[in-house]
């Protein structure tokens, strides 16, 4: 009798395991939904530096007579610029803020979960080390770069929309600020720059995980010191500098590769220069210096793989 | 076939051999508890088995290498590493969320169910939680995992008594079956004797000592001789012997019980009485209850 009861209760429980379903998963959707409930970073600074942008836009339109008196005394060149400027500075400031975000995440997704030993439950689950390092490269390869851009169109467009009905109110030619901020060329240029820099950066990025992932502690000093001590001694030794060089050029050198050289880049005049008469993107594919930054990118993200792989909690 | 099988396994950081050559067979259904003094080798063997770590020798878990496949192999076993390994910024819903989506045997409503019965609120961070609340949570993810292999490396470490009482009786009751494996390291012995069909000792990166909890029933006795039959029980080689409260306690190894009934009044020692008697000799002095 006992022995029949044994039987039943047992029986559907060694057929309960198997027969479990296996649900579908998706680790590599949830390792990059982790990154983003972790570093909400990502998306606040961008925002925060386009409310800043915003509120400083909304003091010079309050400031506007005086201002169109200033500007409507300049010469058209410079005219067509102080009209333009607010917009690039808007889009340089949220630029600049994505960067800083993109560099510090990446310089701290490796280390971090080392430190707070939670690496130790991220490997206790069914997502390899490939995904976690791709979903975390994912974040400025990706991610904080779509960011960037969505967050700068839309501030511009505010921009416009309010400096419309400000010039409207006050009875002015809405059609200049349309006219020197030409809102859908900006917009493919925008994309293109963004485009750019992120696939420049990319072994940049691909450094600084790297390093993340290899040091203890102090992640940042690692990745910056190291390269610029080897400039030094190499200037000191050699009276070179080719490593600062290499170091200026993957800083800034998409400048020169991604976009039309003009004759005199001071002057450039929105209203004069077609927006899409700077874009060079020829030129910057066939530059060497993408192709080989990104074959670096793959293997430093290569390379974090494999520390990730072996690495204990510090 | 065997959940974890390890031949001959070595782990050497740098000249130290943290492990040095283990051989190990653990059966489905059975609770093994690793006993050591620290750094034995107890959380290095571990690491191994979990493929956190590379080895030397023979290795298989589930019937996967466990450093080649460690995220095919993380879905047939878990593991709590201790309590404070849960992220700190998460949210208990975006903990269920993620092992959700990453898991394919998780069994979402076993978790919310376990997790009704206690305090936390889905919406709370990990940080927010207490000690205890971070293990049960942990607990929750862990049970509604269908796997064939749990693994505990010091699960209770820090907590207060009620929850580390509550940790046991909800892994015994809720989650093990004969279908299950369980392996655990504990300083708290006591705690675990109770649960454990296993326990294997180890030091100095060797397995000291290795028993099913029957053969270890059957083979030791600890003996409170009457006064008067102190001599005579000494004469029978005990393998430890302590004072408690003036009187002798002693450790038989291999002697018949009916013999010593004879004498005093016989117990089965604990886990941790015999773990000093045998890692006494070979360890430089064990700190407290050491285990």
């Amino acid at each position: 009798m006992s022995t029949a009861t044994d039987a039943n209760t047992i029986a559907p429980d060694a057929g309960a395991r198997s027969e479990t379903a296996i649900r579908p998963t998706r680790p590599f959707y949830w390792s990059v939904r982790r990154e983003l409930w972790e570093h909400r970073s990502i998306w606040i600074a961008p925002l925060a530096a386009a409310g800043l942008v915003l509120f400083g836009f909304l003091i010079r339109l309050v400031r506007l007579p005086h201002v169109l008196i200033t500007v409507n005394g300049l010469p058209p060149m410079k005219q067509s610029l102080a009209y333009a400027s607010p917009f690039a500075g808007a889009a340089a400031a949220i630029l600049v803020v994505g960067l800083i975000v993109a560099v510090f995440y990446c310089l701290g997704s490796l280390g971090g979960e080392r430190r707070d030993r939670s690496i130790l439950f991220w490997k206790s689950l069914p997502a390899s080390d490939l995904t976690t390092v791709l979903a975390k490269a994912f974040v400025p390869l990706l991610i904080v770069p779509v960011v960037i851009f969505a967050v700068t169109i839309a501030t511009q467009i505010i921009m416009l929309l309010i400096g419309s009905v400000v010039l409207a109110a006050n009875g002015m030619n809405v059609s200049a600020i349309w006219t020197h901020w030409p809102m859908a060329k900006m917009t493919v240029a925008f994309a293109y720059l963004v485009a750019v820099i992120t696939l420049w950066y990319a072994p940049l990025y691909g450094w600084f995980m790297m390093v993340s992932a290899w040091a203890r502690k102090m992640a940042i000093l690692w990745a910056v010191l190291p390269p610029i001590g080897l400039s030094i001694v190499e200037h000191i030794a050699f009276d070179t500098s080719w490593v600062g060089d290499l170091i200026n050029y993957r800083v800034g050198g998409f400048v020169e590769e991604a976009f039309a050289s003009l004759p005199n880049r001071h002057h450039i005049v929105i209203q004069t220069i077609d927006p899409y008469a700077l874009l060079a993107p020829e030129k910057f594919l066939s530059t060497p210096g993408l192709w080989v930054g990104l074959l670096f990118a793959v293997a430093f993200f290569a390379a974090a793989v494999y520390l990730r792989r072996g690495r204990e909690p510090a | 076939m065997a959940i974890i099988e390890a031949r001959g396994l070595r782990k050497t950081f740098g000249k130290t051999a943290a492990l040095d050559g283990i051989d190990l067979n653990v059966e489905p259904g059975r609770i093994l508890g690793l006993i050591g003094p620290n750094g034995a080798g107890k959380s290095t063997l571990l690491n191994c088995v979990l493929g956190l770590i590379p080895y030397e020798g023979q290795l298989n878990v589930v019937g996967l290498d466990p450093w080649r496949a460690r995220d095919r192999l993380m879905r047939e076993v878990c593991f709590i590493a201790d309590v404070a390994v849960l992220p700190r910024w998460i949210r208990v819903w975006q903990a269920l969320d993620y092992v959700a989506g990453v898991h394919p045997r998780f069994d979402r409503t076993k978790a919310e169910a376990f997790l009704a019965r206690t305090q936390i609120k889905r919406t709370s961070r990990v940080r927010e939680l207490s000690k205890g609340m971070v293990t049960q949570l942990h607990l929750a993810l862990v049970m509604a995992i269908d796997a064939r292999l749990l693994v505990l490396d010091e699960p209770t470490l820090g907590l207060d008594l009620l929850f580390r009482k509550q940790f046991y009786d909800s892994l015994l009751n809720d989650y093990f079956d004969r279908h299950r494996t369980i392996v655990v390291t504990t300083h708290q012995v006591e705690e675990v004797q109770q649960i454990l069909t296993d326990m294997m000792f180890i030091n100095r990166g060797k397995i000291a000592l290795s028993c099913t909890m029957e053969e270890f029933e059957r083979r030791y006795a600890e003996l409170t001789p009457r006064p008067e039959a102190v001599a005579e029980a000494r004469a029978l080689n005990p393998i430890y012997e302590r004072q408690i409260l003036g009187r002798s306690a002693m450790l038989f190894d291999g002697v018949d019980r009916t013999r010593l009934s004879t004498l005093g009044e016989v117990r089965t020692p604990s886990i941790a009485d015999l773990f000093i008697a045998v890692m006494g000799e070979q360890t430089t002095p064990v700190q407290g209850m050491a285990a």
